[in-house]
Formats: structure tokens, sequence, C-alpha cells
């Protein structure tokens, strides 16, 4: 199983990002000891304080000097932190101020004790999870920690001392610790310590102290201790080696996988597979099979199930739920798929006769395994052997059931008798046997075993002789009964199942439905309070209760303002919690390790990259997530709407950088345009205006005022392209509100007809603009511009003294406008061209700003209007503008009689 | 009547201000300056000048104010000179009491014509007589009689189309704001129905322009008001 290989490029890139995470994040230092009085604290204070007259800073978050004098001496010119006062059981007490710690920021800090779990209102239940975001601030933290309170051990523990320690912290802290330094003191060393008083255990009695300290327990506790370290270091020794290839080795990865079931002796089995997968540095997956049998247990069974699961992970191990009606052929499925070397389940601990009916898993799975290896372990005998929770039934009993079942049977008894003269007994017995399948069919198993029960009796007592007695005559009819019985009682625990499986079948169809429904309707909006306030509504309704999602504004700040429901049904005073939840991705309230007072429970909505928002399920009228699959199925809800969050806005980012592009498009465009055009009429004018200055004395007349004509005509032209910049600018930032008033066209017109009037000149102007025209609601001034420059644009691109036609009508609840020359007409694809912005027609006399046109565009358009060009059939280019009449004109003036 | 006129320009640009100087010279003007809202109205109320060429952007006063405290104690015409496109401004400085205005950029040649329409104007006022008689291209506008006559023939008009007729005849030369007609021949209470003026205007068009689209006297200024060519 070994081969040669170079190291693991993956699992390179894997480290050097885990290093990389760890340079960011503050370091970690244990002082791990055997057992209290081995002098952790002492060796952390001492530490310190070479770190301090090292020139850092260094403050003392929390130590517990048990008043020793000369554990105290060390803390002298050490910054203490106030700590926060906390009330416990109605004493107040001193906590570790984690506040307090993240805004004095300290270079290092000292957290004693790092089992320690936090009086109730603190952030974090335990003070293990106050140093790992003491870490994730960057600052470094020393800590103490004994052997006895690692979770891994802790059965071991148990055992060894009969103490049980309830306050534990993962495994995995102890692997995150940068330095671990073991602090060992010999056993006889300690005892002696013991005798002096200089061993203070907290919250002990005397007994239980003498009990803890006896020689055998401090003996076994070091050497676990010994060997945690050990283990540690053997782990560091394999990364070093694996780093420098020192040897050509690479093991190759062994994967354990742990099966379990809902009963109390899980998280025995979790830790032993815990040790195994450590010892020989295997990954490991705990696995639990949903059948349809256990989606009938009590919320106790789920919620000891999701607690199992819940310490798999945090030991470190991957947690997968698996669907199957057949728990063996399921497990060794996935373990085939997963390439896994060895699984570990527990031994079978149910009534032998089961066993012998339907087989255990572990018979199964020995079966079948092939050659993945088995590992059974026995269950806990402290505990008992797992007591068999009452599977809660699909249907809840009631009374009529039982009332139902025993009219079934009254009938059958009635019929029996009736034929029993005509009958022979066995067929009788199929009548009492149709009718336990009846009751099967439709009553709880509890109801149909009665039924069972009750048909035998009866059958007994009215259908076999002698009759009206239990006595049997013919010792053969206790086979009939026994035959009788075991058929009723597999046909009702036939159909109880199937029924199980049934309703279990309707509820993966529901999940399914459910988070088909959310992935489609998500998919529909383009806007992230649409998709959180969609996806609240149907999370509200497929987990029947309220959920809210809260919005961070754009510097990630969390707002209880911004969320996706009318009411707020979480107090305001936890909108902290909700940011705390966004800036660390982590869950937090109700039921949860960190801040389980709050009311609600708040879940981070996680996108790929980053949080995107705060899910909060308030307390109110839910238990929400009870079970393993509700949290599961919260935990989809919650990715799919994370993934079409981000969708949103990856789409709306997207567009935004297309904008951004075509606008730096366009504004170079404009810019390379624009500087030439304004160049070059600026040239002309200062270098005629100079040289009239200077040599304006020896020049001609003529040449005198041929110069200022120039001055005059280039002036004018950068006059013109200014005033357009200036339109086109001011019409496309929107800045332009339109002052529509109702005005005659035929004025409009006429207005700029004027204006153009010298331009106009020996062109012969025909204008057709029925009187009975109505009125335009326009903006009359931009509707001038929109006439100056086309008729401009004409008289630019075609022959002088050509004529120009303006004709109007009436036409779909607006006007039609056409102007129509008689140049040469556009070129071939130029119809569209021109209304854009800086397209230059390629005619004679090509001098405008290319901006002319593209105004008359716009101002059509902001008056709803359309304008298209076309070239006429007999020659010449006509330009059509329609415009709505915007409204209902106004009355007649009722002003005629006034005057 | 003195018989070169006294103009007052106010500007704070001093180019504008020397291209001014210059025209106004070779038109023979006279010619005071002012570049300040202040100096202005002190040297209206000490020189009494004939015309006022006003910027409307000053650095101390809204030039509008300017126009307020000249009117307050004389009738000396004052012509605006105004950016284009700001047709909000131009209403306010005419309703506040300017006689006309001019859109910068403008040609000297279009300033003086403005000018000198003012000025006449004034001169008109100032001697109390007023023609009763008003010729232009060739219409014939008998204000006594109340008769019109195009081209010869008599043109019947209602009294209302009369009545703007003979406020715009008035005004001839000179920008009306659409408020100002409205109040003078309807009343105050109509001011702010112009489509009604609008229609009156295409009507008057109608019967006394040859063309109604190309009109040679009865003038629009879009987005202002309307003014009377004197031609």
């Amino acid at each position: 199983m070994v081969e040669p290989a170079r190291p693991d490029p993956d699992q390179l890139l894997a480290r050097v990002t885990e290093e990389a995470r760890k340079q960011e994040r503050g370091k970690l230092k244990i002082f791990f000891g055997a057992s209290p009085g081995v002098g952790k604290t002492y060796a952390m204070l001492e530490a310190a304080r070479r770190q301090r007259s090292a020139g850092r800073d260094v403050v003392a978050g929390i130590v517990e000097t048990h008043s020793r004098s000369e554990t105290a001496a060390l803390l002298e010119g050490v910054d203490l932190l106030p700590s926060r006062k906390a009330e416990l059981r109605g004493i107040e007490i001193g906590e570790f101020d984690l506040d307090g710690a993240l805004l004095r920021r300290p270079a290092l800090i000292l957290v004693d004790e790092l089992a320690h779990t936090n009086a109730p209102g603190s952030r974090h239940r335990k003070r293990w999870q106050d140093v790992l975001e003491l870490m994730e601030a960057g600052i470094d933290v020393y800590t103490t920690l004994n052997v006895q309170h690692l979770e891994g051990v802790n059965d071991i523990v148990a055992q060894v001392t009969g103490v049980v320690v309830r306050e534990t912290i993962p495994d995995s802290i102890l692997d995150q610790a940068d330095e671990i330094e073991l602090v060992d003191l010999p056993v006889d060393e300690l005892l002696q310590r013991l005798e002096e008083g200089k061993v203070y255990v907290a919250g002990q009695a005397e007994l239980a102290k003498r009990n803890f300290f006896r020689p055998g327990n401090l003996i076994a506790l070091r050497e676990l201790a010994l060997r945690r370290t050990a283990d540690r270091v053997d782990a560091q020794m394999r990364l070093y080696r694996g780093d420098h290839s020192i040897q050509s080795t690479w093991p190759v990865t062994e994967r354990l996988m742990v099966s379990i079931g809902p009963s109390p002796f899980a998280p025995r089995l979790i830790r032993a597979a815990k040790r195994m997968a450590d010892r020989s540095g295997a990954a490991w997956v705990v696995v639990f099979v949903d059948t349809p049998q256990h989606s009938g247990a009590s919320a106790q069974v789920k919620e000891r199930m999701f607690s199992a699961l819940r310490l798999a992970g945090d030991m470190g191990a991957e947690t997968v739920t698996l669907t199957g009606s057949d728990v063996a052929e399921t497990l060794l499925l996935y373990a085939r798929s997963r390439n896994v070397s060895r699984i570990v389940t527990g031994k079978y601990t149910g009534p032998w006769w089961r066993r012998v009916l339907r087989g255990s898993i572990l018979d199964h799975l020995l079966a079948n395994s092939g050659d993945i290896e088995i590992v059974a372990i026995s269950g806990d005998p402290d505990t008992g052997s797992p007591a068999r929770e009452p599977s809660a039934p699909v249907r809840p009993q009631r009374w009529g059931d039982y009332g139902q079942a025993l009219a079934v049977i009254t009938l059958a008894t009635g019929l029996c008798i009736f034929f029993r003269q005509t009958l022979s007994p066995v067929n009788l017995a199929m009548i009492f046997l149709l009718g336990v399948v009846i009751i099967a069919t439709r009553a709880s198993r509890r109801v149909a075993l009665f039924a069972s029960v009750l048909s035998v009796a009866s059958f007994d007592f009215f259908c076999v002789p002698p009759y009206g007695t239990l006595a049997v005559d013919d010792s053969e009819y206790l086979i009939t009964f026994a035959v009788m019985l075991v058929v009723g009682l597999s046909i009702s625990s036939l159909t109880g199942r199937i029924r199980q499986q049934a309703a279990h079948a309707v509820g993966g169809e529901a999940r399914t439905q459910a988070l088909y429904r959310l992935t489609r309707e998500l998919a529909g909006e383009t806007l992230v309070f649409d998709v959180a306030r969609k996806a609240t509504g149907i999370m509200r309704e497929v987990f029947g209760s309220l959920v809210v999602i809260f919005l961070p504004d754009q510097n990630g700040k969390i707002s209880f303002w911004r969320r996706t429901t009318d009411q707020l049904s979480v107090p305001q005073t936890e909108e902290g919690i909700a940011q705390w939840v966004f800036d660390h991705g982590k869950k937090a309230g109700r039921g949860m390790d960190t801040l389980p007072g709050a009311s609600a429970l708040y879940l981070p909505l996680q996108g790929s990259q980053k949080t995107l928002a705060v899910i909060a399920i308030p307390a109110e009228g839910t238990e929400l997530p009870a079970s393993p699959e509700q949290q599961h199925l919260l935990e989809l809800f919650a990715s799919q709407t994370g993934l079409a969050i981000e969708r949103v806005q990856t789409t709306a980012a997207v567009r935004d950088a297309q904008l951004q592009v075509e606008t730096e498009q366009m504004r170079s465009s404009l810019l390379s345009a624009v500087s030439h055009d304004l160049r070059t009429p600026l040239a002309t004018i200062t270098g005629a205006a100079s040289s009239l200055l200077i040599q304006g004395g020896q020049m001609s007349a003529e040449t005198r005022s041929q110069l200022l004509e120039s001055i005059a005509q280039e002036a004018d032209r950068l006059s013109r392209l200014v005033n357009n910049l200036l339109e086109m600018t001011r019409l496309e930032s929107g800045a332009v509100e339109l002052k529509r008033d109702w005005h005659p066209l035929e004025e409009v017109v006429g207005a700029a007809l004027t204006r153009l009037d010298g331009l106009l000149k020996g062109r012969a102007i025909s204008t057709n603009i029925p009187e009975d025209l109505p009125l335009l609601s326009v903006d009359d001034v931009l509707l001038e511009q929109l006439f100056l420059n086309l008729l401009e644009n004409a008289t630019r691109y075609t022959p002088p003294g050509t004529p120009i036609r303006i004709a109007a009508r009436a036409q779909n609840d607006g006007v039609m406008i056409e102007i129509a020359d008689s140049g040469p007409g556009f070129a071939p694809g130029e119809e569209k061209l021109i209304w854009e912005k800086f397209y230059r027609g390629k005619g004679q006399g090509a001098r405008g700003t290319g901006l002319g046109l593209a105004i008359c565009r716009a101002i059509a358009q902001a008056h709803g209007g359309s304008i298209h060009a076309e070239n006429r059939a007999e020659g010449g280019a006509m330009i059509r503008l329609w415009l709505p009449l915007g409204g209902k004109p106004p009355e007649a003036p009722p002003l005629a009689q006034h005057a | 009547m003195r018989n070169t006129p006294e103009i007052l320009i106010v500007e704070d640009d001093p180019q504008i201000r020397r291209f001014l100087r210059a025209t106004l010279a070779a038109e023979g003007y006279r010619f005071h300056e002012a570049e300040t809202a202040e100096e202005a109205i002190s040297q209206a109320a000490a020189r009494q000048p004939d015309l006022i060429l006003l910027d409307l952007g000053l650095p101390d006063l809204d030039g509008l104010e300017v126009i307020r405290r000249v009117r307050a104690t004389s009738s000396t015409p004052i012509v605006v000179l105004s950016a284009r496109g700001r047709e909000q401004d131009k209403i306010d400085a005419l309703d506040s009491g300017a006689d006309d205005f001019v859109g910068k950029p403008f040609g000297v040649g279009e300033l003086l014509a403005r000018m000198r329409a003012s000025l006449r104007r004034a001169a008109t006022i100032g001697e109390g007589g007023t023609a009763t008689v008003f010729c232009t291209a060739g219409v014939e506008v008998d204000l006594d009689k109340r008769t019109v006559r195009k081209e010869g023939a008599e043109v019947h008009l209602t009294p209302i189309e009369f009545h703007l007729l003979q406020v715009l005849i008035r005004h001839a030369g000179k920008v009306i704001t659409q408020r100002q007609l409205l109040v003078e021949v309807w009343g105050p209470q109509h001011s702010d129905q112009a489509q009604y003026l609008r229609v009156y205007m295409a009507q008057l068009r109608r019967k006394l322009e040859t063309h109604a689209a190309r009109p040679q006297f009865l003038l629009t200024e879009p987005g202002v008001g309307y003014r009377l060519l004197e031609v």
C-alpha cells in the first residue's frame, strides 16, 4: 500500500493555505498537563515574562493564581485586563472580558483554563471559543489545559478515574495549537505538593479530591497526557517528512467510516473511532443512515442523533447523513464510493430473537464487506445496554382505533358462530385473519397486535370445541393458534413498515419539491432583496416557522431595518448578534454554543466567497431546527438562497462592468472627437487673430476681412459644438425634465424656420401643416432644437438652393412629421448610423459635430416618440418623426367671450 | 433730447466689456461701465443712462435684483445678456421689468438692433404720443378705428384677437412673456393658461401672416414668449 511518491501537490497546497491562514491568525500555545497542580499556570506566566522582557505587549486576560504568592509574584508588572462582571446562580463572579481584550488588542494575551465554561449571558458558551475569536483577531494566546478535558479521551478518563468530566474541549483545538508545552511532574512530587496544600482543585469535595488524586489515576492521566503529546509530535514529524520528502514515502490516506445509529452509545463509538483515526492518521467519516423507521422516532431520539453528529463534527470528522431502507447496503455502497478501508460500528444490542429474525446490521456488513475491514465496538457497560426507544407511532393512537378493532373482531366472531356448523375451523380462522389484516392496514401496530391476540382468544373461545371455554380438546389447535398469532403479528408489522416507508418517501418527496420550488422561484428574481424576501416566504411555508433574513448594507453592516418581513420578530437588541454571525460566518443564538441566551437562532447565509446575509429563526412557535433532517434541509435552503443572492450580485456586477466599459468607450471616443473638433476652430481663431494683431498693419483690407471672416465662422462653429455638447450631456444625464405644455406644431416649426432664416436663404421651404392638427404636449424649447438640428443637417448635406419639404399629419394618437430634401440621400446602411453620436455623414462639406442627430433622437425619445431616416424613391432623404399627443388635448378656449 | 444716447454696461467679464466698449464706441454711443450689481445700481441712479446692458451673472447680487431696484425708480430700458438655454432666467428677467434679452454668444448686429429698438420705444413713450396706425409686412393696423388690413384687404378679428394684437403692438420689437400677455389680455387670474394664448396666436398668424409656419412678424421665442417684429 506504500507507494513512492512526491508530496501530493494538493496536500502541499492545502498546507500552504493552512500556513498562510495561520500567519494572519494569532498563535496559540497550550501549556498542557496531566492533572491540576503540575504547574501549568506557573509555566505560562514564566513564559509570558520572557515575552514581555523581549518587548512584547503582554496582557493577562484571566489568570487564576489560586492565591498562591509565587504565582502572583510572576504576574507583577503584567497588564491585567479588568474582568467582566457576570452572574452565576445569583453569585457575582469575574469572567474573562472578550470584548475588552479585542478592544485592547495586545500582542499576546494569557487566558487560563481553556476548558472553562462561561457564565450564562456570555457571548460564547465555552472559553475555547473566546480563544478562537482572539486568534482570529490576530492576537497570540497562551492558555492552559489538563488532559482530562479533552473530548477524545473523556470516556477513558471516566473509565480510569471514575470521575466524569463535564467541561470538555474538542480535540481539534489541540491540533490547532501552534505549540504545545507539556508541563510534567512525576506523580510522587505531585502527591507531595498536594500534601503541602499547594494544589488547588476547584469545586471538588475533599473526598472526591482524594479519589481523584490516587496514584493509579495520576499515573494513568500522566500516561494519557504524554501519549497525546507524543501523538502530536509524531504528527509533526510526519508532516516534516512529507514536507521535505526525506523518505520518498507518502502514506496513502486511509479513510475510516463510523456508522452510528440513534443509540446513546453513539458518542462512545465516535470517540473510539477518533482515537483510531488519530493513531493511524486516517481521515474519518461519521455516517448516519436515515431509514424509514427513524422517521417515526421520537423527538428525544432525534435530538440525540443530532447531537452525536454535532459531536463528531466538533471532533473533526466529516459527517454524512444517508437515506436508505437497508442500513448495511447503504453503508457499503457509500464506503465503496469513498474508498473507505475500515468501517467501525457498534455491536448489536437488541433482543436475540430480532437478530435471529432479521439479522443485525453487523451481520450484513460482515457478509458483504469484501475487502473492507469491519471493526465492532461493544456497548458501554456504564450506560447499560442502550434501552430501546419507543418509536413514536406514525399515526397517533386513538382509543377509537381499539374500538374499531373490537368491532371488526366481534363481527368476525359473529360470522364464525353463524358458520361454525357448516365450515371447518381452519376456514373460520381465515375469517379472523381477514379481520386482523383489515385492522392492520388501517390502525397502528399496537392495535393490530391487540386484534391478533383478541382474534386468537375468541377463535379459541367460540369456534374451537369445547365452545365457551379457552380449553382445547385437540392439541393440534395450538398450532393453529400459534400460526394465527404469528401471521397476525407479521402482517401488522409489515403493513406498519410499509406505511412508514410511504410516509418517509412522502417526506423526502416533499423536501425535494420544496427545494425545487425554492430554486425555481429564486431563479426569476433579479434583485437581492426580492430573492431574500421570496426565500423567507418559502422557508416559512416549509418549516412552518417565522424566518427573517437580514441583509447587510454596502459597508457590511447588518441592520434590522434591512429585513425581509414586515414585522420584526426578534428583539432589536440582538442586532449585534446578527452582526457577529455575519462577520464570523458562524451560527449563533438559541441552541448554539455561541450566545445561547438569544431569543432567536441566527445562521449565516453563505455564498461561495463570503457571508451574504443572516437568517434569523425566532423562538416563537417553533422548535426549529429540531431534527437533523430539518437542520439539513434548512442548511440546504440557506445555501440555495445564498447561491441565488450571489447569482444576482454577480449578474449586477457583470452588468455594471459592461456599462462601465461602454461608458469608458463612449468617453474616450467622445474625448477624441471633441478634442479634435475643439482644437480645429480654436487653431484657426488663434492663428488668424494673432496674425491680425502682429501683421495687421501690412495687410490689405481684403486679407484682413478674410481673416476676420474666418474668425467669426470658426467661433460660430465652436459655439455650435459647445451648445450641442452641453445639450447632449444634459439629455443623457437625465437632468432634463421635460417642460411639457400644449403647443401647436406650426408655432414650433415656425420658430425654428425663423431662427434659421439666414441659413435657408435661397431655398424653397414648403410647409404642409393642417390647421386642424391637434395640439401636442411637448417641451417647445427642446422640440425647436430638434427641428433646428434636422434642418441644419438638411442644409449641410444637400446642394444649396434645393427645396426642403415639411409635412405633418395626425397618426396613431400622435403626429407624424416628415422632413424631406432633394439631396443625394443616405449611403446604404447610413440610415441607422446617423443617429449615433459622432457619426458624420459621408457627403460633401461634412463639418458637423456628429451630435446633432443624436440629440434629435434623444429629444424624440424623451417625448416618447420615435425618429427614422430613409431614402425617398424619387431621390433625396426623408426623416420621419412621430410624436405622441402626450395626453388628452385641452378643450377649446372657454375665454373667447371674456373680452 | 441728447443726440448720442448714454449706455451703462453692467458686465463682470473684462473681455466682453472690452468688446462691448469697442462696439458701442464705433456706433457713437457714450458709455459707462459697472462690474458689480452694487456699482450698477448706484451708477444707474447717478447717471440716469438711456439704456442699461445687463449681464445676469454678477459676482455680488443676482442680476434680477438689479432690474427690480432700477425699475423701482426709473423706466430706463434694460437689455439683458444671458446664456442660451436658460429660458427661465429670461422669463424672470422680463417679468421683473427688463425690456429685452440677447442670448450669449451673440453677434454685434443682433445686439445693436435690440438696443435701437429699445431706445426707440423709450423715446416714443417719452414723447407721450402714440402712433395710432401701425404698419408692418403689408399689414396695417389702425388702433383708433380698430381696423386691420392685410395687403389692403380688411381682415376681421375677434375682440380677443384684436386686444392681443394691440398689446403686442404696444410692446413692438421687444419680447413679451406669455404671462405678461395673459395678464394684459385675459386678466391676472388666467396667467397660467398658456395654451389658450397659443391657440389665439396661431389664429392671428393664419389671418395676418402669408405662411403661418414661416411667420414674418408674429414671432415665437420658444419657452419665453412672443415678439412683434417691426419690419
